[in-house]
């Protein structure tokens, strides 16, 4: 006899529909599972016998085909045990295989039969709102999660005996608890609570850059020595970046979800991502058999954070050229190639030389040459893209008795008035924030006072900057004229953003 | 005292030397190989004749060598000369340096690198330089090495502070009418020569630098706004000349290190880059101390800016005082293994350079002080001295404090402060170094 049930694979995040086939024939007993699937998958068989058989079932006689439909897709990862067994059950008459078509079945089986958690829950809960199931079982540890998803009604089973139950309706699936609106949001990887820029002492300049940065979605980078605070500061970028939509909130949970990461729940702080500089090409771009999301992805609509910037592989950092251009990035395996998002904001940590303490008191005994070759590791396409430059130094201990100079709730104000003021300025471009004006836009957007003009083309005409220089500065100084809710940029904020701007230019190497 | 017309024509058609002083030249050739053996002993082996340095060094080679020596053909080794862009004179020609026979054992043959390869087909004599005397390359050398002048050397591995201190000595120096003379290494010796070939153009080469205050130099930020090509070293003959001259330890048409390239061709182009050594010769650790005797013997004064015990530098300064030049030292921070050689110098007792003025005033420059040229970052136009937020944070300003401090001192906060700060930077008034330390320039001291 056959019988059918429905689950979805992960495919990159992208949810596929699964549907689950079991045939059962007389013959000698067999029992093999087709369709492409990984060792996770051919070892279910013996968790599915034991699950069976401790749940009280009868583990049917004879010869057992499961397909796992469509056969071309690749399949990977225990999730697909539930509907596996719940399928077997159907198919030989134990369960009622009609019910079960409204059910889409999610989750690893242990032997003893209880549901278990398997990574991705939002992303297979989505699947079957979009493919029109009108009902999912769930592990109940992913109960909160699914439910995120609204069309569906997520049923918790704690066990195989439990979700047949609730099947064949004689057993009501356990109320779900709604996550609470603004829930403990902090997941791994997540900003955490509890910080915010009161905490931070003296440090205005690197402050204002964090605020400038927030407002326009600039890259930012970070050169100090050791010990100064370039971390701390980095961290409670995230505390002034906007909220995140319940649609970002949404795809956040979803990539953590899928990469194992996240307990439960909505994530509702922006993540924020700070890999080892020994982190290879995949783990920051994603990747792996079966791919993977990788850092790059894990900081989707948060922060990624680069510390020590020249100790990456030059591969590492060219890995995240794509990413960065086009905010996702495609991974090729075999036949499929897989899309994963990247809107992360970029801030790279560098100190200013090898030993860390160029131009702090004379410390530093670096030669010119070990400085220059310092530079040379930090140039390259990822500076291109990086908008603003902030040197970090110890604040001075009058500085760290000084009271705070803003929190993040005033800053994140601020923040969302300037990100208000470029929606308006580019609705109907494709960028949404100054951070990703292309020349095109930049020429369009960016209104110039005489005098602001003036100070752009004296120091272009020095050799001060280059024309990409230029026009990072003109991106910049945008947000800044935005944060202080001017139409058209002035001379200061002109001035502001060249003082901001990375001086290992090219146009200055040129001319030095 | 003029040279002879015919001396006159000779220069002019190029690689020109005696046969017995491409003899010698040949002979340096041939025993690089041995003289690297005998390497501690160089300079004391350099000042034998031809026999006795084939005696002391070519060991079983000996009879070998001197029959390759007695067999040699003057043609082919003028015709390698040009073949190779290379021209020369030899210390028979009355207009050789004279600073150069106070050394124990001249260079028999002074080459210097012509900027492009002579036309193979051009012969032996090819006609390099053609009339204008500026565009001759041994006549700009023998002007450079006629003039007032001075070494500046140093550490290759220099700090920031070092490189900044020669570039300035260096600019300062030209401006005020001296060659600069270093050995084209990377750091100090590299500085100097930028910071020369930044000065203002000389009207005449050597001598005579104040009339023309003309302040388009040959590089930087002097290049005329509206240009979008990078300012980069002046193209070829037109270049004006420059006030400095680079001694090689290799062959003189090869850039060595190979980070010099750039420097090199400018150098080459405006100023003069020459060796004791023929063409094609690889550097040998033996052929440093024998340049630095020519450096410390081209100069007037020798001025040490960075070294380690036991450098180079110091090895120049030393070969220096032998020949009764002057010498100077630059002091360096105390703690760092690259002040060894100059507070060695100093206890020694030579002058202390604390700023360029010090340096010109041991050249008997200084009335033609620093006011003569353009100062070494400055732009086309000096722009308004800075008033409002940017005088108060310039008078704020003091080396190595950072912006935070600086702007708390004249009471800015951080968005004025920072456009206070570009616009002293725009200014050229202000240096922003690694670490976000403030300096200010030699142009904002004035």
């Amino acid at each position: 006899m056959l019988a059918r049930a429905r689950t979805f694979a992960i495919d990159g995040v992208e949810p596929r529909q699964v549907w689950v086939e079991v045939d059962i024939r007389s013959g000698l007993p067999a029992f093999s599972i087709v369709g492409l699937g990984d060792t996770a998958v051919r070892e279910s068989r013996e968790r599915i016998r034991a699950a069976i058989l401790n749940s009280g079932f009868r583990f049917p006689d004879g010869r057992i085909t499961a397909n796992l439909a469509p056969a071309s897709l690749r399949k990977a990862g225990p999730g697909f045990d539930a509907a596996l067994a719940l399928a077997l059950l159907a198919a030989s008459g134990q369960l009622s295989a009609d019910r079960l078509g409204c059910f889409a079945v999610f989750g690893e089986l242990s032997l003893g039969g209880e549901l278990r958690d398997s990574p991705g829950a939002l992303a297979v809960a989505e699947g079957a709102r979009r493919f029109g199931v009108p009902r999912l079982i769930v592990p109940p540890s992913r109960a909160r999660e699914a439910s995120l998803v609204d069309g569906v009604e997520v049923a918790p089973a704690d066990g195989l005996a439990c979700a047949a139950a609730i099947i064949s309706g004689e057993r009501a699936p356990a109320p779900v608890p709604r996550p609470a609106a603004n829930g403990p949001a902090a997941g791994v990887g997540a900003a955490g609570a509890g910080i915010d820029l009161a905490d931070v002492r003296g440090h205005a300049i690197p402050l204002l850059a964090l605020q400038i940065a927030a407002a326009g979605g600039h890259n930012l980078l970070m050169q100090g020595a050791p010990g100064t605070g370039k971390t701390m500061l980095a961290r409670r970028l995230a505390t002034i970046l906007p909220q995140l939509t319940r649609a970002e909130a949404l795809e956040v949970t979803r990539i953590h979800s899928i990469a194992g990461l996240h307990a439960d729940g909505l994530m509702t702080a922006r993540p924020f991502r700070a890999p080892h500089h020994t982190i290879s090409p995949a783990g920051l771009a994603g990747g792996g058999s079966p791919p993977r999301p990788g850092e790059a992805s894990l900081a989707h609509h948060g922060i990624l954070f680069l510390d020590e910037l020249s100790e990456f592989q030059r591969s590492s950092l060219d890995a995240l050229r794509q990413p960065l251009e086009d905010g996702h990035v495609t991974i090729v395996r075999g036949q499929r190639a897989l899309r994963f998002p990247t809107g992360f904001q970029l801030v790279a940590a560098t100190n200013p030389c090898p030993c860390g303490f160029a131009g702090v008191d004379d410390r530093c005994g670096c030669a010119e040459s070990d400085l220059r070759r310092h530079q040379r590791r930090l140039s390259g396409p990822l500076l291109d893209r990086i908008d603003l430059l902030v040197d970090v130094r110890r604040p001075s201990a009058q500085e760290l008795r000084a009271p705070p100079q803003t929190s993040s709730a005033r800053a994140r104000e601020l923040v969302e008035e300037a990100r208000e003021r470029q929606r308006r300025r580019l609705r109907g471009t494709a960028a949404g924030r100054n951070g990703e004006l292309d020349a095109g836009l930049v020429r369009r957007t960016v209104r110039l006072d005489a005098d602001a003009e003036e100070q752009l083309s004296r120091a272009y005409a020095c050799g001060l900057l280059s024309p990409r220089g230029r026009h990072r500065t003109l991106r910049v100084a945008r947000t800044i004229a935005d944060l202080a809710g001017r139409e058209r940029v002035s001379r200061d904020d002109v001035m502001l953003a060249l003082s901001l701007r990375h001086r290992a230019d090219p146009g200055r190497e040129a001319a030095a | 005292m003029r040279p002879p017309a015919d001396a006159e024509r000779g220069v002019a058609a190029g690689a020109l030397a005696c046969e017995e002083c491409l003899a010698r030249a040949w002979l340096l050739e041939r025993l690089a190989g041995h003289l690297e053996v005998a390497r501690a002993a160089a300079l004391r082996l350099l000042a034998l004749d031809d026999g006795g340095l084939i005696d002391a060094v070519a060991k079983g080679a000996r009879r070998e060598v001197r029959s390759e020596l007695a067999r040699l053909d003057p043609g082919r080794a003028r015709a390698r000369l040009a073949a190779a862009g290379v021209a020369a004179v030899c210390r028979c020609d009355p207009r050789y340096p004279a600073r150069l026979r106070d050394l124990p054992a001249p260079p028999a043959v002074l080459h210097v690198a012509t900027r492009a390869p002579a036309a193979a087909s051009a012969g032996p004599s090819a006609d390099v330089a053609g009339a204008d005397p500026g565009a001759d390359p041994i006549a700009r050398l023998l002007a450079l090495a006629r003039g007032p002048s001075v070494a500046i050397v140093g550490a290759r591995r220099a700090s920031p502070y070092a490189v900044q201190v020669a570039t300035e000595l260096a600019h300062a120096a030209a401006c005020a009418g001296a060659t600069v003379i270093s050995g084209l290494a990377a750091g100090v010796d590299a500085a100097a020569h930028d910071g020369a070939l930044r000065a203002a153009p000389a009207a005449g080469v050597g001598l005579a630098a104040a009339a023309s205050a003309s302040a388009a130099g040959p590089g930087l930020m002097s290049a005329a706004p509206a240009s979008t090509a990078a300012p980069a070293p002046a193209p070829a003959s037109a270049a004006a000349p420059a006030a400095t001259l680079a001694v090689l330890a290799c062959a003189p048409e090869r850039p060595y290190p190979a980070s010099t390239r750039a420097l090199h061709r400018r150098i080459a182009g405006a100023g003069a880059v020459v060796s004791e050594l023929g063409p094609g010769l690889r550097p040998r650790r033996w052929m440093f101390p024998a340049r630095n005797r020519i450096i410390a013997a081209l100069a007037d004064a020798t001025v040490v800016v960075a070294g380690r015990p036991g450098s180079g530098a110091l090895l120049t300064a030393r070969l220096a005082r032998e020949l009764g030049r002057t010498l100077g030292a630059v002091p360096g921070p105390v703690g760092s293994p690259l002040s060894c050689a100059p507070h060695l110098l100093l206890r020694e007792g030579a002058a202390l350079i604390g700023a360029p003025a010090d340096l010109l005033a041991q050249l008997g420059l200084e009335d033609r002080a620093l006011n003569e040229g353009a100062p070494a970052r400055a732009r086309p136009a000096p722009p308004a001295p800075p008033s409002g937020p940017a005088r108060r944070l310039l008078d704020a300003l003091a080396d190595g404090r950072g912006a935070a401090a600086a702007f708390a001192a004249a009471g800015l906060d951080a968005p004025s402060g920072l456009a206070a700060l570009a616009e002293l930077e725009l200014a050229g008034l202000v240096l922003r170094g690694p670490g976000g330390s403030l300096t200010a320039t030699a142009l904002a001291r004035r």
